[in-house]
């Protein structure tokens, strides 16, 4: 208390050089942002205000700059016909939209929840000591090194259902009794686009998870083995809520990609409604079917979705991004 | 209670040998101090005793019980770390009763452990705290009680002291030295590379040097029979002043020893003449830094109260007699 209370006299009887003192260090701040705001601006604000914009209009692909303001029309619009009856119309009642945003959800939270065990499991070996560690740690992260086009064509051809070498192996093993259209099959094509996923994902987690691991002092494992607490509870009552900031920041990084999936799955499964996410029907809109307006408003609703879900985690896992969490 | 014994233990990383055969009895109820430069392997033989680092060879034994490969939870052990190593997430309380929780010990039994280890600590008014809310003295002293409240045979200390400031390191020293009183029950075995520490904690204090002991005795036997040069050299302060060539032949050594109060200040015809280099008053003592010509480090002659003397003042000093330590060529004390 006392302390504090020197510091704010301080403060009063010096207000000049705290002043000057702050205002240069902003100033130099601002300078080294705006390079980074102004790109940020270009390359994501005026899209996304134009995307907001577009939304609201009747514009398709080849009458973009006439397009007519209709206020919220793409979302939700209703006519009464003669009958009586009132008919619904828009993104909010079109059940090919709850589809992919359904979709959408239940691709992130298994891919999220899976990648998450997954690479706090690699993590966890990777820290360990043991002989040819660097290679291993640079092996492991091939997946993640190939691009997503190139890996989603690799796993289509061997999740083939004639030639592919998955069938071919499950065949001999005695694991199926006829092949299986894993990537064309409404039944299998989720788990087909989850199985890539996770393949190529765990790698990105496990380096995030790693690095927070590495953060924790060796000495208090060694303080927890003489106080004799078994490795499962000191995993859970140290490693864990030590590891906890970093590990939130990597499971919001992976949610938020993963609710914008969309080049896995438009190589893997095209057209497949089992797989069809919100970005993926909402291309569909913009482009494949002229319907640039409506498309623009699934994109919004995206966005929306993504910043809510943000906004919610952030807030209740009280995560701050300086490192410390408590 | 535990009675330690080590037999031609030996440690090697790798290719490197970095204990290189120790034979050391600790008694029951002890504080032995292992000191020795960074490097001797001080570090090294205090976490073999933990059972952090496997043995390579020998036989480590408490109380007749060979404990080579027994886990450091089971050997009766607590270990207080030069980095405090608290969970840094818990509070003070629950750093100090997590060791606890897990040996079954009733919530009653643990609270009333941790208060009265925190009492005697006086850390009590902190026990809702995170260890990043103290200061280095209190986190020091929370790993210090949560090593008390396990109770156990052997309290290991690993420089505990060294991440502290002078003022804080005398305080906590003198807080150790009450604590071994306190709990005369328990061996205490601490790793130091400052000699005041060992001279001023230990009953014995054990010189390790490159990975073997060089002397174990009592802090007066190694002050007053030093068994090697470096034995010598390292204890005490400040340094012992060493001579070679002619005037150590005198002595019938190859190099004489001469700690700076055994030398006093002649008025003129003194053994050895030279000039002053420098002076140092510190108020109860002063030094003074004498070059007699004879090469390497000036002589340094400490005298009590202050006492100035200007630089290059002609100055003739004498070593009181039967206080000449003398040395052969291996380094090992002259008898005769």
């Amino acid at each position: 208390m006392t302390v504090e209370a020197t510091a704010g006299q301080a403060v009063r009887t010096q207000p000049k050089i705290e002043s000057e003192l702050l205002k240069s260090r902003v100033g130099a701040a601002m300078w080294f942002l705006l390079p980074m705001l102004a790109a940020l601006a270009v390359v994501a604000g005026w899209p996304l205000l134009r995307t907001i914009y577009f939304s609201l209009t009747n514009a398709s692909l080849t009458n973009l700059y006439e397009a007519e303001f209709v206020g919220f029309k793409n979302y939700l619009s209703w006519t009464t016909l003669k009958s009586g009856r009132t008919v619904f119309s828009g993104l909010l009642v079109d059940p090919a939209w709850w589809n992919a945003v359904g979709n959408t959800l239940r691709f992130a939270v298994i891919s999220v929840t899976l990648e998450t065990v997954l690479g706090m499991v690699v993590a966890l070996v990777l820290n360990a000591e043991f002989k040819g560690r660097g290679i291993v740690r640079a092996a492991i992260l091939i997946p993640w090194a190939i691009p997503t086009i190139v890996s989603a064509k690799m796993w289509s051809w061997m999740l083939n259902d004639q030639f592919g070498i998955i069938n071919d192996l499950f065949m001999k093993l005695g694991l199926i009794s006829h092949k299986i259209a894993w990537t064309a099959s409404a039944d299998t094509a989720m788990t087909a686009v989850l199985i890539v996923d996770i393949w190529k994902t765990t790698p990105f987690m496990a380096l995030l998870i790693l690095a927070g691991l590495q953060m924790i002092p060796k000495d208090i494992y060694e303080a927890a083995e003489i106080d004799g607490v078994h490795p499962v509870k000191v995993f859970f009552k140290v490693t864990l809520p030590l590891v906890r900031p970093a590990l939130m920041v990597a499971v919001i990084f992976r949610l938020l990609d993963a609710m914008r999936i969309f080049d896995l799955i438009y190589v893997l499964t095209p057209n497949s409604a089992a797989t069809k996410t919100m970005s993926v029907i909402s291309r569909e809109n913009l482009f494949d079917f002229d319907k640039f307006a409506y498309g623009s408003a699934q994109s919004t609703f995206l966005f929306l979705m993504i910043a809510v879900m943000t906004g919610l985690y952030i807030w209740l896992g009280k995560v701050r991004f300086d490192g410390g969490d408590r | 209670m535990a009675h330690i014994e080590l037999k031609n233990i030996k440690k090697s990383f790798g290719l490197v040998d970095v204990i290189k055969g120790v034979d050391l009895e600790i008694f029951s109820g002890e504080f032995m101090v292992f000191v020795g430069p960074s490097g001797c392997g001080k570090s090294t033989l205090l976490r073999l005793m933990a059972g952090l680092e496997d043995i390579t060879s020998g036989e480590m034994t408490f109380d007749g019980t060979l404990v080579n490969a027994l886990a450091p939870s089971k050997r009766g052990i607590a270990m207080v770390f030069q980095s405090y190593a608290l969970y840094p997430h818990m509070t003070v309380y629950e750093n100090m009763a997590f060791g606890l929780e897990l040996a079954k010990s009733s919530k009653e039994t643990i609270k009333e452990r941790v208060e009265k280890a925190a009492e005697l600590l006086q850390i009590t008014p902190y026990l809702s705290r995170l260890p990043k809310q103290l200061s280095g003295g209190q986190r020091q002293r929370v790993a210090i009680g949560r090593a008390i409240v396990r109770d156990p045979k052997v309290f290991l200390f690993d420089e505990p002291l060294s991440n502290l400031d002078a003022a804080l390191r005398v305080a906590t020293r003198l807080e150790i030295a009450k604590l071994h009183h306190a709990m005369n029950s328990s061996t205490m075995v601490y790793v130091t590379h400052d000699q005041v520490e060992a001279m001023t904690l230990a009953d014995r204090i054990c010189v390790l040097r490159d990975g073997l002991v060089e002397q174990v005795g009592t802090p007066l036997e190694l002050y007053e029979n030093p068994q090697s040069l470096f034995v010598a050299g390292f204890i005490g302060s400040p340094k012992m002043n060493f001579l070679n060539g002619e005037i150590a032949s005198k002595f019938g050594a190859n190099t004489i020893g001469v700690r700076s109060e055994h030398i006093e200040i002649a008025d003129r015809d003194g053994a050895w003449k030279g000039k002053v280099v420098h002076s140092e008053s510190l108020g109860s003592d002063s030094y003074v830094y004498v070059d007699i010509g004879a090469g390497g480090d000036p002589i340094i002659v400490r005298q009590e109260g202050t006492h100035m003397h200007q630089p290059d003042a002609a100055i003739s000093i004498a070593p009181i007699p039967g206080k000449v330590y003398r040395f052969d060529k291996a380094g090992k004390p002259v008898k005769n």
